[in-house]
């Protein structure tokens, strides 16, 4: 069976991860007596035909009583009876099927408590909004007339039902408020939360007096618009954070250690110094250490930017988190767990996010004065009406009256409203936001710092050049990189087969780790390798390119050329953003030559190479320090500190898992014009968040006077309240109907699957 | 008015009725998986039998 989809999501796993004996423990649940539970996350199931085929071929397995897959969160939850499988089967019935998965724990990821808090805002929109029609109902019956008994019944009967139901659905807004007042802030809960309880209070008072104004409808109606804003904002988030932790790999978990002569699995978490561990092709190093035995080479691009392959033999110093290519590798551990490389990255970055001071969001930066100023002009009403003789009942209504009018209903959705539009805009193209503020930051950013390999390139090396020789000699060529991991060997293994050269039979072919491919073509010996291999000089000239050479019989040697490609539209990115004024850099951890390179190719006239990651750290903490509002765009374990430190920080979605973390936005597909569309989109959301603003505003000052004369009854307020609310929401709808000036991507690299519905239209 | 005193408990209970059933279908997991739902719909029933509630996340 095939898989079926339509759009792929980007598989992160080379192999289908193992579960062993306690790891195992970790991810299963009891479901029941004698019942239990694994959840597993399969990026690729996105299509309707994937619930039937993920559902029944786990269905059908023995032991198994139920699988069910979340096509939104592309999880499948499979319960079994204890004893008669084992969950690895259905790792492997999946990865059978062409499906990826590996286990999902929803402790680590917050995913949890994503889940109880959607669960929870939607009940309390739901009671916000029976609430409010039926307070809604009784108080127009009010409006139209109904007076005395009647009048002072449905103003009992509102309050029965707005009161329970401000009491629930009013927490999520009472608890921020008093989360700020304790810490001696205040945001725009703070407004909304006074706002809401004194117009209950005063109502239930009028209400006991049997008086004419009850402001019931007013409390609960502001609610629902604002719980409605704060929902979508959730959910957008969610979806965000959910498709990135899609992207994440399975880390090492285990290692292969040796004792005595015997292989043995253990948790990277009981590594020690001094074990030696066994570390096949294609694995990633779970631990610092010195190579005590074998020859390989190895990809350190994620850790230190290097972008060529790096050759290592007996002595050689390896770090976490480094892949290992060609051969088989015996390690002497010289540093695990808190004391590796990579964990002192992860305090660096720790270190990072501390020292930059928390960032105060627009709506909270115009509630330090809003706040303050509504509650003076409401105290000043009640002076002003207790100085003209009119007494405190009247006085006392009329302030009321001003903070329920000034209730920042419009205010309170400003911001969250064109925020949730225009993440969803970008959802769409394949950005994702993580953070609620990141786009407010972004809009600010006069510096761009750019990591190299990954990030301004595609981490891969391409044929740059093809030697002249006949097609048949390609061919040998082909065969001999056909069947090696090395990423110049896969380089050229994808290059020649477009050019129409077909593969020749080579026998024998054996990898040299560190050197190289043998093999013989018709008794003829051939090689495919670096230069001492293929019998090349080691000072010719070219010494900065990435090469492989192929060498037939004893003739002279060919040599294929490689680069690391620049990502499409990097150059196009790189002006559009000089363009609008910013300062491009380049902080890069490769070889300066080729830094420089690059540089020129794009025009940057900025660049530091062989940059430590506590060195790119330093320069962007010097730029912030220096007044600089920083933008890093980076990918690998090197860059993650330097991502963390930045005001706004992006990654693509090849980049490490502590990358991806670390970063505020993460762009799916390998156009680098991501970084323009996400500017794009995040200045014009801050302008029409400031548009919001003073629509907002000035409706507060139209309504103000009339509130603090004492006229404003509850009809103007429920009037005026939802007028302002749906005017700040249709003006934030705008940023989905006006043509932004969004480049042009092609259509396979915006990518990011994000509605399963696509598939339907483009079959029906 | 005595009319009123039929017609209001009633469209409270209405209401009322709505509300629970609505928090009944948020409990049960329903709006857990809104793409998927979607689709299930239009599916045939052969991988019906074996399926249950009983398999929401997070419970």
């Amino acid at each position: 069976m095939t898989v079926c989809c339509v759009e792929p999501f980007p598989s992160p796993f080379q192999t289908s991860p193992v579960l062993s004996g306690d790891e195992a423990q970790r991810w299963i649940t009891v479901a029941g007596p004698g019942l239990k539970r694994i959840e597993l996350i399969v990026p690729e199931a996105n299509c309707a035909a994937c619930i039937a085929d993920v559902e029944t071929a786990l269905q059908r397995l023995p032991g198994v009583s139920a699988a069910r897959l979340n096509l939104t969160a592309r999880r499948v939850s499979v319960t079994w009876r204890d004893g008669e499988i084992e969950p690895q089967g259905f790792i492997d019935e999946l990865a059978a099927m062409g499906f990826n998965s590996r286990p999902f724990d929803p402790r680590e990821t917050g995913v949890f408590q994503d889940g109880r808090e959607s669960r929870f805002l939607l009940r309390a929109l739901a009671v916000a909004g029976f609430a409010a029609s039926n307070v809604m109902l009784l108080s127009v019956s009010i409006w139209t007339g109904a007076d005395g008994a009647t009048r002072d019944l449905f103003h009992w009967l509102s309050a029965f039902i707005a009161l329970p139901a401000i009491a629930y659905a009013g927490r999520p807004f009472f608890m921020s408020a008093a989360a700020a007042l304790r810490h001696g802030r205040t945001n725009m809960d703070v407004p909304i939360s006074i706002g809401v309880l004194l117009a209950s209070a005063m109502s239930l008072f009028e209400t006991i007096e049997q008086r004419e104004h009850a402001f019931f409808d007013a409390a609960i109606t502001l609610l629902f618009f604002l719980l409605i804003g704060r929902y979508l904002d959730h959910l957008m988030r969610v979806r965000a954070r959910s498709a990135v932790s899609l992207l994440m790999t399975l880390m090492p978990d285990t290692a292969t250690i040796v004792v005595n002569g015997e292989r043995r699995n253990v948790s990277t978490r009981d590594l020690r110094p001094e074990m030696t561990m066994a570390v096949a092709p294609g694995d990633r190093f779970s631990a610092d250490g010195i190579v005590a035995d074998g020859a390989s080479d190895i990809d350190r691009s994620m850790v230190t930017g290097e972008s060529a392959a790096e050759t290592v033999g007996a002595g050689s110093a390896i770090q976490a988190g480094t892949l290992n290519l060609t051969g088989p590798l015996l390690v002497r551990v010289t540093a695990a767990g808190q004391d590796t490389f990579l964990a002192e990255l992860i305090r660096l970055m720790a270190a990072a996010e501390q020292s930059q001071s928390a960032y105060v969001r627009m709506a909270d930066r115009l509630a330090r004065f809003y706040a303050p100023a509504v509650h003076l002009i409401a105290a000043a009403t009640l002076v002003g009406w207790l100085a003209l003789g009119l007494g405190w009942h009247d006085g006392l209504l009329a302030a009321v009256a001003v903070l329920i009018i000034t209730c920042p209903c419009a205010l309170g959705l400003a911001v969250p409203v064109v925020q949730v539009v225009a993440s969803s805009l970008l959802f769409r193209r394949g950005i994702m936001i993580k953070n609620g503020s990141a786009l407010e930051r972004l809009a600010a950013v006069d510096t761009v710092v750019f990591d190299k390999t990954g990030t301004l390139t595609l981490g891969k090396p391409i044929m740059r050049a093809l030697p002249a020789i006949s097609a048949e000699h390609l061919g040998i060529a082909l065969a001999l990189a056909d069947s090696s991991r090395h990423p110049l060997s896969r380089a050229l293994a994808q290059a020649l087969p477009p050019r129409g050269i077909v593969p020749r039979q080579v026998e024998d072919i054996v990898e040299h780790p560190g050197r190289g491919l043998s093999g013989s073509w018709r008794g003829v010996p051939v090689r495919l390798g670096n230069r001492s291999w293929c019998g090349v000089a080691e000072a010719a000239s070219g010494a900065d390119c990435l090469e492989i050479n192929l060498r037939i019989g004893d003739s002279a040697a060919a040599r294929f050329a490689f680069e690391d490609q620049l990502r499409p539209h990097a150059a196009e990115t790189i002006r559009e953003l000089r363009k609008a004024g910013l300062r491009v850099e380049i902080l890069s951890g490769d070889r300066l030559a080729v830094v420089a390179r690059a540089a020129d190719a794009l025009g940057i006239d900025f660049y530091a190479a062989a940059q430590l990651p506590a060195e790119k750290l330093a320069h962007v903490e010097k730029l912030r320090a220096a007044g600089r509002k920083v933008l890093v765009v980076g990918d690998g374990i090197n860059d993650a500190p330097a991502l963390a430190a930045g005001l706004v920080s992006m990654a693509p979605a090849s980049a490490s898992d502590i990358g991806r973390n670390a970063a505020d936005i993460v762009f799916m597909g390998d156009s680098l014009s991501a970084v323009v569309e996400a500017r794009v989109v995040a200045c014009r959301t801050q302008q029409l968040a400031r548009q919001n603003f003073i629509l907002a505003v000035g409706y507060n000052v139209l309504a103000v006077p009339i509130a603090i004369l004492g006229l404003a009854t509850p009809l103007i307020a429920a009037v005026a309240m939802s007028s302002s609310s749906l005017l700040v929401i249709g003006n934030a709808l705008r940023l989905g109907l006006t043509g932004l000036a969004l480049p042009h991507r092609r259509p396979e690299s915006r990518g990011f699957p994000a509605r399963a519905a696509e598939p339907l239209r483009r079959a029906a | 008015m005595n009319i009123l005193l039929y017609l209001i408990p009633l469209a409270l209970l209405l209401g009322g009725t709505w509300l629970a059933a609505f928090f009944w279908c948020v409990r049960s997991g329903q709006y857990d998986d809104l793409d998927g739902d979607g689709w299930r719909s239009l599916a045939d029933e052969e991988a019906a039998p074996k399926q249950s509630r009983a398999t929401k996340p997070g419970d």
